[in-house]
């Protein structure tokens, strides 16, 4: 048990999950399809509809499409997050997550590598939306390019780790539905991605309150100011709380001793 | 017979929401001796292999795997084991190579080391021609052929195998059958086979009859024989689970 052996299940473990995102196409294109849809889509019809005040990072009145395009970025990672707690419940159900399991490395460490899998893969496809959306004249200054690379690794730890959390939990593959009415829309839908706070609080200050509890508008607020060269320090504390609480509470999940496994039962 | 088992599990019991799965299970495996876990569904087989795999706690009872503690000394006890699982746990989109691959990196060894273990427990099932292969495309028997491949290129002490032979046709069931007994022989591996299937035990196995939770007899198929008074060990496999 050295460092050496950590290093390799690491890479052996993200090399297997890039792997498979390169080579399933229609799983590449369709994550790349929905944040494009609302970009070309969405943005468009909404344009004139929503205007936007002049808010931190930006300096200037900005285009509807502009604002919600760190919004998508952090969307793709939410989807990517579930993804991976999807994958976790199939790997359960199918068996192959017994195999990580098993192998003599703690816990923990293999949790974390299968997260940090994860959150490579979701990088990846934000920097591909980034450059479609450049091309479609969505342009942030290019050191928000180099920026924004630490606060999507933050954001899709984070939202990796909620989604490993709700994999504990969930029994069986069909109720991953669930967690796509109960987690993914509430908190896409109650967040900035979309929307600036104030407008949220001109309609309800109940909703205003929970978007800005909400981790992932924080995930997306840190996007946002990354990718504009800024640093927004208040969400990176909260990002950061958020996926150390929610990582560990998984480990517990996974913890044969204090989690969900034990009561998921056997049959033979 | 050496002093120090490789498989020692005293007085283990589990329970699911109250319900016993298992009642004070105590045995104990030596080096080169392969002992069949005979019990039909739902007799707390699969209970005693998540436990043995630290998939779930050991609360009551105690495991060790080459005196190591399951529980206290996880890591060096689960790097003594090899397991197959009842369903198949390789990744299909994955070719054979990859799969291999990636179990080596989980313990942690060397491409140079991996290469040559892959090979080596390939041709010994006359897979290796077939690495390349993504294993979508191979048969049962030839998946499960890769899945004993894998379990060995760690080389683990003990093997765990849990129904490896369901839904296999009968030619690569007894190949199977076959070769884990050959590793026994010559490698000194201990092995615990889960099964139902009263044809995969040889007459040299140990065996383990568990019904509801609870050993009803164990020792060598002969011994087991004699204290049930039957003419064969299907029949004392009858008596056994049937007077429970």
């Amino acid at each position: 048990m050295n460092i050496v052996h950590y290093w390799r299940a690491l890479w052996g473990i993200v090399w297997r999950e890039l792997f498979r995102f390169v080579t399933q196409r229609e799983r590449f294109v369709s994550a790349l399809v929905r944040p494009l849809v609302w970009l070309f889509v969405f943005a468009a019809g909404f344009r004139a509809a929503l205007g936007l005040a002049i808010t931190p990072p930006y300096e200037t009145y900005i285009l509807y499409e502009v604002y919600i395009t760190p919004g998508l970025c952090g969307m793709i990672q939410l989807f990517n997050g579930m993804q991976s707690s999807l994958s976790m419940v199939y790997d359960r159900e199918m068996g192959s997550m017994r195999v990580l399991m098993v192998c003599p490395l703690p816990r923990w460490f293999l949790l974390f590598s299968k997260l940090l899998a994860g959150v490579g893969v979701s990088v990846l496809q934000v920097y591909v939306f980034l450059v479609i959306a450049w091309f479609y004249d969505i342009k942030a200054p290019w050191l928000g390019y180099a920026w924004v690379l630490p606060a999507l690794l933050l954001s899709g730890l984070m939202l990796g780790a909620l989604g490993l959390l709700l994999s504990s939990f969930i029994k069986q593959l069909e109720n991953f539905a669930g967690v796509m009415n109960f987690v993914i829309f509430p908190m896409f839908f109650m967040s900035t991605a979309l929307y600036p706070l104030w407008k949220m609080k001109e309609s309800s200050a109940f909703l205003y309150d929970l978007a800005q509890y909400n981790p992932f508008s924080q995930a997306v607020e840190l996007i946002r100011f990354a990718l504009y060269g800024q640093l927004n320090q208040h969400a990176l504390f909260y990002t950061l709380a958020a996926f150390i609480v929610f990582m560990a509470a998984a480990i517990i999940g996974y913890n044969p001793s204090k989690g969900m496994m034990v009561k998921k039962g056997g049959s033979g | 017979m050496s002093a120090s088992p490789t498989l020692l599990i005293d007085e283990l019991s589990f329970s699911y929401s109250g319900k016993k799965a298992l009642d004070k299970v105590s045995f104990a495996i030596q080096p080169g001796e392969c002992t069949v876990l005979l019990g039909s569904n739902g007799a707390g087989k699969s209970t005693l292999f998540s436990l043995i795999t630290r998939l779930y706690d050991t609360r009551q009872g105690r495991i060790e795997l080459c005196g190591f503690d399951i529980k206290k000394q996880t890591r060096n006890a689960l790097a003594k084991l090899g397991v197959v699982f009842q369903q198949t746990t390789l990744d299909m989109d994955l070719t054979v190579m990859q799969n291999l691959r990636y179990h080596t990196a989980l313990h942690g060894m060397g491409r140079q080391l991996a290469n040559q273990r892959i090979q080596q427990e390939l041709e010994r099932l006359s897979m290796y021609e077939r690495r390349f292969e993504k294993v979508r495309q191979l048969n049962g028997g030839h998946r499960r052929r890769v899945e004993i491949a894998r379990s060995l290129l760690h080389k683990p002490s003990l093997l765990l195998l849990d129904e490896p032979t369901v839904g296999l046709d009968v030619p690569s069931r007894q190949a199977l059958v076959e070769y884990v007994h050959q590793l026994v022989a010559d490698e000194d591996l201990a092995v615990l086979w889960a099964s139902h299937l009263i044809d995969e035990i040889y007459p040299s196995d140990h065996v383990i009859v568990l019904h509801k939770g609870q050993i009803k007899a164990k020792g060598s198929v002969d011994e087991v024989i004699a204290v049930t008074q039957s003419s064969q060990i299907k029949e004392a496999f009858t008596k056994l689970t049937e007077a429970a």
